[in-house]
């Protein structure tokens, strides 16, 4: 009887189980050629400064949006936290650090995945049901260079760039609750603010950025890249990009600030 | 006198989870020769196509290209087959983020060194031939017509002047005029390139204007072969009941 249960048991363990593994490895192998191909030529230059547009200029107004009400409710809640405590050099490190090391970083992220992952993911699954994947292997062109580096490359490289951005916007929030709502001293917010000014903080908000990019791009592509099944498997694949790059996020978000600063 | 093959295909199986689609599939395509292969739907006379092109991993079986064994061999060798053939998608299969001469051009701009310049000079060229005005040439292919975006297919298929064409469904979706002007463009390829071309077509008409030789497929196997001669003689009850179009005979559709 409980034999019986437990082959019942690991049965309907096993397929599912048997599937994750299977698309554990078939990630995995995709990564490895992804990136491998990122380094071989030929580049596409031209279709890798598309993607730099795409997801860093037209990301700007919502990574601008995002950080500054970040930005601003930090501050808001921290000075409701000490109860009304008028201490500019506390909000103002307190916004510093939340949001160059996560809210910038995590959640500039989250808005690109939402927009820039499920776009990718679309945008090559419709290749991919369409044959135009196929077309482009019949006219020698290998889509892993064409398609997927000139992406990987860019979430790489420019999510950072666009952080940085987020970082400024964040503080300024900080800065424009700080000095018109609860009245502190201009200058006095400035300075405390480059007082506590650590490159580290700054930094790992940046590798934070350039992994999560990279982990987007991937995502988007991989998704995208196995999509099947018509125009039902493209929306699959969209939300499952977007799904998993954003648990990624969240996870390497950890991973990332652990290795940075726990000793 | 023996012809050259150009493709030889030996007992190719390929199949997708249980579903058995290509059976043991014999067969040979001469050089300079237009093979049209016959079938019904879902026969797997696409997969046929792409097993050859290396765009599926057939089971088993053997494909020699030119005397080179293409199965499970590495992508450069598959590479460099891929710039002697040329292939028409049965869906089109054009890339809807570039217009449509920069789809005609793809291979000539990305592997083989020209200029835009040049290249759409080229390209508006071919598209007159397949029966296309210039002023297409700056539109995107979701902004043509079905007909439309088959011939722009076509003549990205055919620009590079490729040994070994493919054609699946050129003519599906085209009016009675514009498919028997695609089928002269098939034939010339095939007799002043000097090509070799395998087209797919359910157009009896256009298998018979086209083909020197006729294959049908049927349950994963090459049941009949011979040429447009052979076939108005045949007794094969399987191809008489294709040609014919008769619902009545050996050939159980699925319903
Ligand atoms: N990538 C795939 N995954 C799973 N099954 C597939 C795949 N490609 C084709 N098939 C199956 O293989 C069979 C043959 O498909 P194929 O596209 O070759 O048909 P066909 O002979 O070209 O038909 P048609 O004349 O309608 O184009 C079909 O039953 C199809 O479901
Ligand atoms: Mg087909």
């Amino acid at each position: 009887m409980i034999i019986r249960l437990g082959e019942a048991f690991l049965r309907t363990l096993g397929k599912p189980l048997v599937k994750f593994l299977y698309s554990l490895g078939d990630l995995t192998a995709f990564v490895v050629k992804a990136i491998y191909h990122c380094f071989v030529p030929p580049f596409y230059f031209k279709l890798f400064f598309k993607q730099v547009l795409d997801i860093g200029f037209y990301s700007l107004p919502v990574v601008g949006l995002t950080t500054l009400f970040a930005g601003m409710v930090i501050a808001l809640q921290t000075y409701s936290g000490f109860s009304g405590f008028k201490a500019e050099s506390v909000i103002a490190s307190v916004v510093l650090i939340s949001v160059t090391r996560e809210l910038a970083p995590v959640l500039s992220a989250l808005m690109v995945a939402g927009r820039i992952g499920a776009a990718m993911a679309a945008e090559i699954g419709t290749m991919r049901v369409t044959e135009q994947i196929d077309a482009l292997v019949t006219l020698s062109t290998n889509p892993f260079k064409y398609l997927v580096a000139p992406r990987l490359w860019a979430g790489l490289l420019v999510l950072p760039l666009l952080v940085l951005v987020g970082d400024i916007i964040g503080i300024f929030g900080g800065y424009v609750v700080g000095v018109y709502k609860l009245g502190f001293n201009p200058a006095n917010y400035i300075t405390a603010t480059f007082q506590d000014l650590q490159y580290i903080g700054i930094i790992s908000g940046l590798v934070k950025a350039a992994v999560f990019g990279f982990i987007i791009s991937m995502m988007g592509c991989y998704h995208g890249y196995k999509s099947k099944g018509g125009a039902q498997g493209v929306g699959n694949a969209t939300t499952n990009a977007v799904v998993s790059s954003s648990i990624l996020i969240l996870i390497f978000n950890y991973l990332i600030t652990e290795m940075f600063f726990s000793r | 006198m023996e012809k050259e093959i150009k493709i030889r295909i030996r007992d190719l199986h390929k199949s997708f989870g249980k579903k058995n689609v290509l059976n043991g599939v014999n067969l040979d395509l001469y050089k300079g020769e237009s093979l049209v292969v016959i079938g019904g739907s879902g026969t797997g006379k696409s997969v046929l196509i792409k097993c050859i092109q290396g765009l599926l991993t057939p089971d088993s079986g053997s494909i020699e290209i030119d005397d080179i064994e293409i199965v499970n061999e590495n992508p450069d060798v598959i590479d460099r087959m891929h710039s002697k053939m040329g292939m028409l998608f049965q869906g089109g299969a054009l890339f809807d983020s570039l217009t449509v001469w920069e789809n005609v051009a793809f291979d000539l701009i990305q592997n083989r060194g020209f200029n835009k310049k040049e290249a759409k000079i080229v390209a508006v060229k071919v598209l007159r031939q397949v029966g296309l005005t210039e002023d297409i040439a700056d539109l995107y292919p979701s902004e043509l017509s079905g007909g439309m975006q088959k011939r722009v297919g076509l003549a990205r298929a055919v620009i590079t002047r490729p040994e070994i064409i493919f054609f699946d469904e050129p003519t599906t979706g085209l009016d009675p005029i514009m498919a028997d002007v695609i089928n002269d463009l098939i034939i010339e390829s095939a007799k002043d390139l000097g090509a070799t071309t395998l087209t797919i077509t359910h157009d009896m008409a256009s298998a018979r204007k086209i083909a020197d030789k006729i294959a049908m497929l049927y349950q994963g196997k090459i049941i009949w072969y011979g040429t447009v001669k052979d076939l108005d003689k045949t007794t094969n009850p399987y191809v008489r009941q294709f040609i014919n179009g008769s619902s009545k005979g050996p050939i159980k559709v699925e319903k």
